[in-house]
Formats: structure tokens, sequence, C-alpha cells
């Protein structure tokens, strides 16, 4: 790490974007931001949801055009028509979501995002080459379904590096990642900078940015709010910078007492109804009412499938195998769940826990018309809707343009806390959530998890699945972790350490047998 | 270069232009097509589009043909919104013409009530519905294509028809033509307008269209409907199950054409026999997209693809072009349609050419 006090700046910046203005109708996404990127320099970015962090790299990356401004490269004015004008000139960019084929090999994947100049096995030998010279081991034959998601994400930048970009973006690339593999990730982000690229690191995880990067540029509502050394600031003046003010602090409610059992899983198998998916083994756990208990793990262990045989989108093998307030709910669909008193708010915000093209009082009706009072003889209440929407406004803070708008128009976090709000405003005695504040800016996750503690401390079950090991340190009472479709014992929140957790999330803890069994 | 950006959120502007500037650009389309032929562009479309508005003869046929489009449209429009293709209502709605047509010919010439012209429209929507659902069944159980099951089982529906009219049922008195004898008064539909041939079907499509538009809009199965068609990720997470939607959507549109298929044969008919479709449960198909799956916007494409059928013959009488440019009519108007469907989630946009622009910076001027 170089000497904060000396940075020894280069003279000229490598991509500046002046003023530049996204105005979608009345709405301004970008006001008049402005941004220099030098080489060797990890440039930050950070920003709420919804504060234009993503339109302005969609921006720099040539996938929308800027209403206002222009961006200059070394100094020239540059108009990009997209994102392949973009990678002419040196940007590369790895997203949050990956576009992986998991048929295909990592070999193929790669060569089907380059030019077509070149011959397989040229790529297949460089690809090699570029993952051993930057130490992302990659074994290029492999298929990606095989690949855990730390892999894929190496795909990913393995791909962007070999157009050798002198400009790299990257879009939260720890979101997904073990503890153990932001690390080793950063140290690779590392050598890039040495190398004189620039890297421009999207993030609202502040530790990573005090941790990582030169510069940081905060934006609030599509403005720049300043442009700073990371280093210089504390985490909680970074966070005032990107809400406008000072931060809730999460407090647990006091006197939280754990009652009897209200969620309880009992040796859960199932296969997965997806040829990709995971085998679940054996699960069993307890939540008791007032407690709030968490599942750790990287994605693709086993978590969506838990999900889907929670709340009754999988039916499961045997009665018994779920039980939600003493009713043996196995066998029951969803909405006899949620009549049982439960809630459930999966992962994926657009298209799974809403429909991203109906208005926000229709998805209001689609978890509510089973255990609400939205129907009323199949004619169904659109006061009683509306209703919803405005309490789940007011109580949560979703910021939107009109009263009702399409779902998919709201920011990540709004919608976030709208169809948290949605469940929460039903009072159920059961709630699974599934990454309840994933790709979450910090104001809305405060208020997200301050209401799944407050949730609990009404009496209520709350079972949190989340990769965010933070998140689950701050809010549980008891944690265990996913790998390999199975769950391993829970311990007491207090007295797991990151350490242990960021193992188990490995599987390297698990006995020697089954960790043969499932490298297998 | 042009290029197609997305909406943050979709153009209820557009929604409603679409269905318009698809029926412009087909227009224009047609006036070039009539160009090409050697006809007077200008005079062909008043031929086709405006004189058949002003003759009270062929607003009447216009009323009569747009009934049954009508009718299937509204059907198949619960299906296409619930992502079902049923692309077979043309069968479905032959056998609902046999279905209600056996109760005719098994009355002919008793004393029967008059329980059995509305019998009739019962048997045949029960049998349009059964009929749908066999593609439904196979898809729902076997993974079978629901759209080449449906589109197989329109020529299975044409030779039971033609099976039924030539052997059993073929009026002994009708000089061998393939035919039924000429159903009872009572086992016709009534004629609504003393004089005319607009007939109380015409009244049964009105009632359907303002009962689905309540039922999209206003019921918790409207909104299964639609939700299973956007997102059926979230309609599981919702509770519904996107197979018994098949099967419930199928039903209605098989029900809602064997309907308009007896109401047409026991209507302006007045027997069974071949040929007593124009396509209408193709057209229809056309209907739904252009009336953009709503039922009151399917009601107006409805009477506007009557009016091709109508304009088709009075210009193959006047022009002298054959009456099979109705059709190449349609197909150009449900290519224009799509088409333009998807300006409502997207807009267009043109940048100047800066592919040439990036390239100039990255590798220095040419």
């Amino acid at each position: 790490m170089r000497d904060p006090a000396t940075p020894p700046r280069p003279t000229a910046p490598l991509l500046q974007a002046i003023g530049i203005t996204k105005r979608y109708g009345t709405f301004a996404a970008n006001d008049a931001v402005s941004l220099d990127l030098y080489p060797n320099e990890i440039h930050a970015l950070l920003g709420e949801n919804g504060a234009g962090k993503s339109t302005l790299v969609k921006i720099i990356y040539g996938l929308i055009q800027p209403t206002e401004g222009e961006l200059r490269w070394m100094g020239d004015k540059i108009v990009l028509a997209g994102p392949s004008a973009a990678r002419e000139l040196g940007i590369g960019m790895v997203f949050q979501h990956f576009s992986l084929f998991n048929n295909l090999t990592v070999a193929e994947n790669v060569a089907l995002g380059l030019a077509p100049t070149e011959n397989f096995s040229a790529i297949s030998d460089r690809l090699a080459e570029v993952s051993r010279d930057y130490g992302l081991p990659l074994d290029p034959k492999r298929e990606v379904w095989r690949l855990s998601v730390g892999e894929r994400q190496r795909i990913e930048i393995v791909r962007a590096l070999m157009q050798n970009p002198k400009l790299l973006i990257l879009d939260e690339p720890t979101a997904v990642l073990t503890p153990q593999e932001a690390d080793q990730l950063f140290v690779t982000l590392e050598r890039l900078r040495g190398e004189g690229r620039a890297l421009l690191y999207i993030s609202h995880k502040l530790d990573e940015v005090k941790r990582l990067c030169d510069t940081a540029t905060i934006l609030r509502l599509g403005k720049k709010v300043s442009t700073c050394d990371p280093r210089r600031e504390t985490a909680a003046s970074l966070a005032r910078m990107m809400v406008g003010a000072e931060i809730g602090e999460v407090k647990a409610a006091s006197g939280r007492q754990p009652t009897i059992p209200r969620l309880i899983v009992r040796d859960l198998s199932l296969a997965p109804d997806d040829p990709h998916g995971t085998y679940l083994k054996n699960v069993s756990l307890e939540v008791r009412g007032g407690e709030i208990f968490g599942i750790a793990g990287v994605a693709g262990n086993g978590q969506d499938e838990l999900f889907a045989a929670l709340s009754g989108e999988r039916i499961s093998p045997t009665g018994g195998a779920v039980v939600i307030d003493g009713d043996a709910a196995g066998y029951l669909g969803i909405n006899e769940r949620r009549r049982l008193g439960a809630a459930f708010v999966p992962e994926e915000r657009l298209g799974h826990g809403t429909a991203p093209r109906m208005k926000l009082s229709e998805n209001a009706l689609l978890t509510g018309h089973a255990a609400s009072a939205m129907v009323h003889h199949g004619f169904v209440d659109k006061p009683a809707m509306l209703d919803l929407v405005d309490r789940a406004t007011k109580t949560f803070d979703v910021r939107k343009a009109k009263r009702d708008p399409e779902a998919a128009s709201l920011s990540g976090g709004n919608l976030q806390k709208f169809i948290v709000g949605r469940e929460i405003l039903r009072e159920p005695g059961v709630l699974v959530v599934s990454q309840p504040t994933w790709g979450v800016d910090a104001g809305a996750a405060a208020v997200i998890r301050q209401a799944l503690i407050d949730l609990a401390a009404r009496g209520a079950a709350v079972l949190i699945i989340s990769q965010d090991l933070d998140e689950l340190a701050e809010v549980s009472d008891r944690i265990a972790v996913m790998f390999h479709g199975r769950l391993s014992d829970a311990m007491n929140a207090a007295d797991a350490d990151r350490e242990t957790i960021g193992l188990l999330m490995g599987g390297s803890t698990i006995a020697p047998s089954e960790a043969a069994d499932a490298g297998a | 270069m042009l290029v197609l950006e997305k909406r943050a959120e979709r153009s209820a502007l557009i929604a409603v232009a679409s269905p318009l500037i698809a029926i412009v650009l087909t227009l224009v389309t047609i006036a070039i097509l009539f160009a090409l032929l050697g006809k007077d562009p200008l005079f062909a479309l008043k031929v086709y589009f405006l004189d058949p508005l002003n003759d009270p003869y062929s607003l009447q046929e216009i009323t009569v043909k747009a009934t049954p489009l009508v009718l299937i449209g509204v059907g198949l429009s619960f299906c296409y919104l619930a992502n079902a293709w049923n692309i077979g209502a043309e069968g479905q709605f032959l056998i609902g013409a046999v279905c209600g047509s056996w109760l005719a010919v098994v009355t002919h010439g008793t004393e029967a009530g008059p329980w059995v012209m509305p019998a009739m429209l019962l048997f045949g929507a029960a049998g349009g519905a059964l009929y749908a659902l066999i593609p439904a069944l196979c898809r729902v159980k076997f993974g079978a294509s629901e759209i080449l099951v449906s589109l197989m089982l329109v020529y299975v529906a044409e030779l039971i028809l033609d099976y039924l009219v030539r052997g059993p049922w073929r009026d002994p008195k009708g000089m061998n033509f393939p035919t039924t004898a000429e159903f009872d008064s009572v086992a016709t539909v009534p004629i609504l307008i003393e004089g005319s041939r607009v007939h109380l079907g015409a009244l049964i499509a009105l009632i359907v269209v303002a009962g689905a538009w309540l039922l999209l809009s206003r019921t918790i199965k409207g909104f299964e409907i639609r939700l299973v068609g956007v997102a059926s990720k979230a309609a599981r997470f919702s509770g519904f199950s996107s197979d018994r939607l098949i099967l419930f959507t199928f039903a209605v549109s098989g029900a809602l054409a064997g309907m308009a298929g007896i109401i047409e044969v026991a209507g302006p008919v007045g027997h069974l026999q071949p040929g007593i479709s124009p396509g209408y449960g193709f057209t229809a198909i056309i209907v739904a997209f252009l009336g953009r799956l709503h039922p009151v916007g399917i009601l107006i494409a409805g009477l506007f693809l009557a009016l091709t059928f109508i304009g088709g013959e009075m210009a193959q009488i006047t022009l002298k072009v054959p009456l099979d440019l109705t059709k190449v009519f349609q197909g150009i108007l449900l290519f224009y349609v799509l088409a333009c469907d998807s300006l409502i989630a997207y807009r267009l946009r043109l940048i100047r050419t800066q592919r040439k622009v990036a390239h100039e910076v990255a590798n220095g001027p040419a």
C-alpha cells in the first residue's frame, strides 16, 4: 500500500466525464456529474441505490447515451456508440450479474465475448496465460455450471483482462464472494493498479473502499456530492455523504426473548427441479418466536432450493418436513402457508418478488390475495391494494415518482423496502427472507434490518438467508452455514467469528469424508 | 445509427398508438402493392376501405362478419395474455358448429320448443371447450407443443365436419349437396334488426366483450391470467399454477370459438355445410393482437378486419383483383402490429456515427 500522504498522481487523466446529465423524462438520473479517472488509481464510485451509479457507468461503457455532457479519453472528446466501441478504446467492465452460458466451457464463454478474428485454440492458450499471470486459476475446459461463484467471477475478470483494458470497471465485485475470496480479489486489483491501469470500483461496502481505493466519488440523487480520499474519511463520514444524513444505527430491541419454535424444518431432503440445481440433504433447523436465525453461505449451495421448499413453491416429500406454527406444512402450497401466518421475501426482486411491468398495487395483490382482505367474491379490492402501497410507502420510506408506478421503475433499494414492507405489514408469525439487502444502499439496508429486528421483537420467527456476513452478524441470534446442500449446526451469533464461518462457507470444516464426497 | 433504447416505464401513449401506426403502415404498403398491380392506389384504397362504409348493406355485413371475429378474438386474448398459444380456434369453431348442429339435426321436423336454440349454443360452447382441452392436456401432461397440436386439430375438425355432412347428416332432399337440411325456426338464431342480417350473435359478442373486460380488470382470475403471462416465476410465488391456467384459458377460448361456430351456422348460414368459415379462427389471431389483447380493442379490431373481408369482395368486383389480396393484407397487418409493439417498451433513438469517432480516437485519424 502506498503512502497516502504523497500520492504519485499522474499528470493527465485517462478518462474524463464532464458535466454528464442523463434525463428520463423530467427525472435526472445523472445531473451534471464530472469525474476524472487516472492511471495507477482505484477510484471508488459510492452512492445509494438510485443515486445514479449504474447510469454513469453505463454511459462510460457506451451502453446508454448522455443527454448532455461529454466524455474525454486522454484529452480527446469521444462518443461511444456501444460497448464494442468502448472495448476498442480500452474500457473493460465486469458486471455484477454474470453473463455466462452454464453449459459451455470457460474457454468457450471467453471466446464468445471476443472479436471473432482470433481462433479458438489461440484464445484458450491466451486465457491460460492471463489466468496464470494474474493468479486467477481457471481450467479453460471446465463447464461453467461446475464452477463456484468466485470462479465464475474470475472468468468475467479474465475475459475483460484479455482485451488488455486501460480502464477496468467493476460493479460490486465482492457482493457474491466469501471473505477469503474477496481478499484474493483485492490482491489482483492492487496488482492491476500497479500495472498503470485505471480501475473504477463500484461498491457501497465502505470498509472495502477505505482499504482499497485511492479516490472516491460520491453520488447522491444523481448529483456528485464530493470527490475525496476515502482513507482520510471515516466510514461514518462516507455514509453521511452518501445518504445525506446520519444513518440510523440498527438497534437490537431489548428484552427479545426466544419463545417456542414457530418454524421447524426436520430432515428435509429434496432433489432440485433444475439439472444445475443443488440437492438438499437432511436439512434441519428450528426458529423460535422472537428469534432471528441466519443462514450464511456462498450462493448456489442450496439456498434457492431451501427457500422454495420453505415457501411452498416446491412441495416437500413429507408433510412434517416443514412445520409452521405447529401445523405440518410440507404438502401445503404457498398460499396455504401464508394463511398459516407465514410470509416470504425471495432474493430476486424483479420477476420473482414482483412482476416488473405491473403496478405496485398489483404487486401488493401478488402476495396479499390469499391471506389479506383484498379479494371479495372473486373481485379485487383496488382501494385495499392502494392502501397497502400507501402504508408501505409511509412506514418504509419508499421513494417513487407517483403513487402507483410499475415495480420496475423503482430503484433496487426502494423496491426492496416495498417488498419487505408488503410482507411485514401483514404481521406474519414466520418470515423467511432471502438476501434482504442484496444490492441495496446503506440507508435502505438499515431500514430493512431494523424492520426485521422489530418484527422478531414482536414475537415472530425470522429466518434470513444471506451472503452478507456483516448483515448476519448484525441482526442474527443464531447462524448456520449452508454448503453443498447441507446445513451446519447452528451457533450463537455472539460466539461465531468470521474466520470460522468463512471456512464453513468454503466447506473446509465439514467432516473429511463429506468434503471428499462433495468435491467428487 | 438508429438504436432501440429501453424505456423506464412502458409508454401508455404508444400502447394505444401502436395499432394505429401499424394500420397506417399497412395502408401504405397495400397502396404500393396496388400501384405495382397497375391500379390507381388511392382509388383502390377508397374501394377497399371507404365504399363499404357508405353502403348500408355492407355495414350490416361488417357487423355479421365481425361477430365471430370478436367472440373468438376475446377468447384467444385470454390464452395469449397467459402465454398459452392456441392457434386452433378455427378447429374449435368448426367443432362448436358440429356439436350445436347435432341438436338441430335430431330435433328437425319434431315438435321441439324454443329451448332448442339456447341449448344449441351451450352444446356448441361445450364442444369447442372440450376440443380445445385436447391440446391443453397434451401440453400439461406430456409437454407437447400446444401450438402444433391445436393447429393440427383444425384439419381433423374439417374432416369430421366433412364426413358428417356428406354422410349421416346429409339432407335426403338436398340433391346430394354436402349439407344438412335447413334448420327449423326454433333452431335458428333470431334476427336482431327486422329486415337485416344482423342477428342475436352481435349482442352476445357485446356482452362477452363487457364480461371479459370486467374479468380481466376487476377480478382475481383476470389478475392471474395477466400475471402468469408477464412473470411466470412471480405467478408461482403468488400461488398460481400455470398448468391449471393453460387448461382454463384453452377451455374459455374453445368455448367462445365453439359458440361463434354454432351462432354462424344457426344464424347467417342456416344449415351445416363445409366452408362455413372463411378462416375466422385464424383471422381472429390478428384481431386479438391488433386489439392489443384488450376486449374493447378487440371489438374495434374485429370490426376493422371484417371491413377488410367486405372491402376485399368489393375490390374483387370493382378492380378485378384476386380475393386472396385480403389475406395478404391481413398478413401484412399482423406483421406491422407485432413490429410496432416493440415501441411500447423501447424508444427509437438516432445517434451519430460515433463508432467512427471512437475508432479514430483509438487508432488515430486514418
